[in-house]
């Protein structure tokens, strides 16, 4: 077993087994924080997708976490006061919700993401950050959903067999889901497909020469991203219970960013990990004083010019 | 639809375009020479602003705080092209945007730090605050117009340093080739930190000037930030002429749009239609207007003839 493997594994064990503990001996809050860390893993895990096998520096990506968060409030908001009942959207039902969040971000992305993957470079990132952007401002300008002040989810989603309210079972539907999408990523990448996907971020000319369309991979991986945002926006939706559209603010997009990077991009447990630190370090550092921003920004600086590889770059084997 | 309106928002649209050149210029300036995406840049346009409220109160003169202020902003600018940007030149895009993105949690902190969490106001000059009455419903503040004099100054002094000076040609030399531009003895560690002063001071002029309208605030900069990443994606990124046009183009459209938008709607929909979805879509219309722009000409309107 690789370090790298070990130590994800490590990771995940610790994972599944202190926020419990943490829960039954009175302290809920490390409970929440390790909810809301989980939640963010598994975006940050979409993300990595595109953007550390990929290649594709997506700065919008929090954009579909928060439109998967409002395909759970909007809903919830019909069921209790009323309309789109002939859509059959007044549903407090997961079985509704979460389709929907993954469908709306899919499409999304397969509509932004077919503009976006024709250009390249520092356009990508700028065009995926005014993408998100646009999505930000028509939330805040519809009054209906509370605009800027954001939307209140009354009730949770209800799922068969589990109960949503109870924080535990809440953590163990956000872990199980971030394991499930650790898996497919992991599955994804050492297909075929992801085979042609990580080519095309080495050289993408070599493998439109092989007579593959970069395009096409490209967009397909942009779409699944999105759609696994999109499922991470609908926990997260019910784990706050309120929504906003600061949610999609650009800087929640560098946040999941400089998670994957601080993991370290293109590997399974990188994502995972630099949620984990991201998060148990802004904790920490707010707890020492209002002006934590400070410290975490130079911090931030400090990785990125003095590391290569994230965390992950600590266990890399005799390769 | 009346003329007075017409004629008010649209000199209120040549006001945010040719702020937003201020800022855009530097922008595409720095990433057509230095090839280095400089999310913090518009940090400077928020500094720009405090800086310019806190001498405003402390020499109580308006136009010397703008005069003291621009070299401030600018060695600001260059301190950030020596300790941040200088050791990421050889890393990619991907590196600059995490470090400048750190860079802007430093600012907005510091900022916070320095003048507190509630923005501070900026007195007019006594010499702006009246009005021009071009007829009984057009009046239009004096200070819009002294904005969009200021504007066009700048963006005309910027023209005429691009193409009639010796800086400008190392500029418009190294745009094109930078390699050549060293090879050629010259010193490009010095013209980099001119670039990225001169970007800091056009931003921050942005932000001095818009101060006594808005006030200066914390994160007023990362309003801006996007909105210039537009124009220049529109305009071509590294292009002046791309970039002056596009934000011309968006601070009418986006101006216009707010207010004139459900006034077109209703042409065609019902009042409470065009009520209920002008203001989504005024709000989505630049971005729109990118997306179309881009699917068309992926390098934007304008795009540099050598990269």
């Amino acid at each position: 077993m690789s370090p790298r493997t070990l130590a994800t594994l490590v990771a995940m064990a610790l994972l599944a087994v202190l926020p419990p503990v943490f829960y039954y001996t009175g302290n809920a809050f490390w409970l929440d924080l390790a909810t809301r860390l989980t939640i963010l893993a598994i975006a940050a895990t979409s993300l990595n997708l595109i953007l550390g096998y990929g290649g594709l520096v997506s700065f919008g990506h929090a954009a579909y976490v928060g439109l998967g968060a409002y395909a759970v409030g909007i809903p919830a908001y019909h069921w209790l006061y009323g309309g789109l009942e002939h859509l059959g959207l007044a549903t407090t039902s997961g079985l509704v919700q979460i389709p929907l969040a993954m469908a709306t971000c899919a499409l999304f992305a397969l509509v932004t993401g077919a503009i976006c993957l024709r250009t390249r470079g520092v356009y990508f990132i700028m065009i995926t950050m005014a993408f998100a952007q646009m999505v930000y401002y028509a939330i805040v300008s519809i009054e209906e959903y509370g605009g800027d002040d954001g939307l209140v989810i009354d009730t949770r989603s209800e799922l068969p067999g589990l109960n949503l309210d109870d924080p535990i079972q809440l953590f163990g539907l956000a872990y199980v889901s971030l394991v499930a999408a650790m898996l497919i990523v992991r599955m994804i990448t050492r297909s075929r497909f992801g085979m042609v996907l990580r080519g095309a971020k080495g050289n993408a000319e070599r493998v439109q020469m092989m007579g593959l369309n970069t395009y096409a991979y490209r967009l397909t991986a942009y779409v699944i991203s999105g759609a696994m945002a999109g499922y991470a926006g609908a926990l997260l939706g019910n784990f706050t219970t309120f929504i906003s559209p600061e949610m999609m603010d650009w800087t929640r997009s560098g946040e999941l960013m400089f998670m994957v990077i601080l993991g370290g991009g293109g590997t399974t447990g990188g994502p995972m990990l630099g949620a984990a630190a991201f998060i148990i370090l802004e904790e920490l550092l707010s707890h020492f004083t209002i002006y934590w921003h400070l410290p975490f920004g130079l911090l931030l600086i400090a990785v990125v010019l003095f590391t290569r590889g994230g965390l992950m770059g600590f266990f890399r084997g005799r390769k | 639809m009346d003329t007075s309106l017409l004629v008010i928002q649209t000199l209120n649209g040549l006001q945010l375009g040719l702020l937003l050149f201020l800022v855009a210029s530097g922008l595409t300036l720095v990433f057509g020479i230095l090839d280095f995406v400089n999310l913090a840049h518009a940090s400077l346009y928020m500094l720009g602003a405090f800086i310019c409220a806190s001498l405003t109160y402390a020499v109580g003169n308006f136009f010397l705080a703008v005069l003291i202020a621009l070299p401030v902003t600018a060695l600001l600018g260059w301190g950030v092209e020596r300790f941040i940007a200088r050791p990421l030149y050889s890393r990619d895009h991907l590196d600059h945007v995490l470090a400048t993105f750190g860079l802007i949690l430093v600012f907005d902190t510091a900022a916070h730090l320095i003048w507190g969490p509630e923005g501070i106001a900026v007195p007019l000059p006594q010499a702006f605050r009246g009005q021009l009455e071009l007829s009984e419903t057009l009046v239009i503040p004096t200070y819009r117009l002294v904005i969009i004099a200021a504007g066009l100054a700048a963006a005309g002094g910027l023209y005429w340093m691009v193409t009639h000076t010796r800086l400008g040609m190392l500029i418009r030399a190294g745009a094109s080739n930078r390699r050549m531009v060293a090879a050629l003895g010259i010193n490009i560690e010095l013209l980099f930190g001119l670039v990225f002063a001169l970007g800091a001071a056009l931003a921050g002029l942005a932000g001095m000037l818009i101060a006594p309208i808005t006030e200066a605030s914390i994160g007023m900069g990362n309003q801006v930030i996007i909105t210039a990443f537009v124009v220049i994606i529109v305009g071509g990124i590294g292009s002046m002429k791309g970039a002056f046009i596009a934000a011309l183009l968006i601070g009418l459209i986006d101006t216009l749009g707010r207010s004139f938008l459900d006034d077109i709607f209703k042409l065609f929909m019902s009042p409470d239609a065009a009520e209920n979805s002008a203001p989504a879509l005024s709000a989505m219309l630049i971005y729109i207007i990118m997306a179309c722009v881009l699917a068309l000409k992926p390098q934007g309107l304008f795009p540099p003839k050598v990269r």
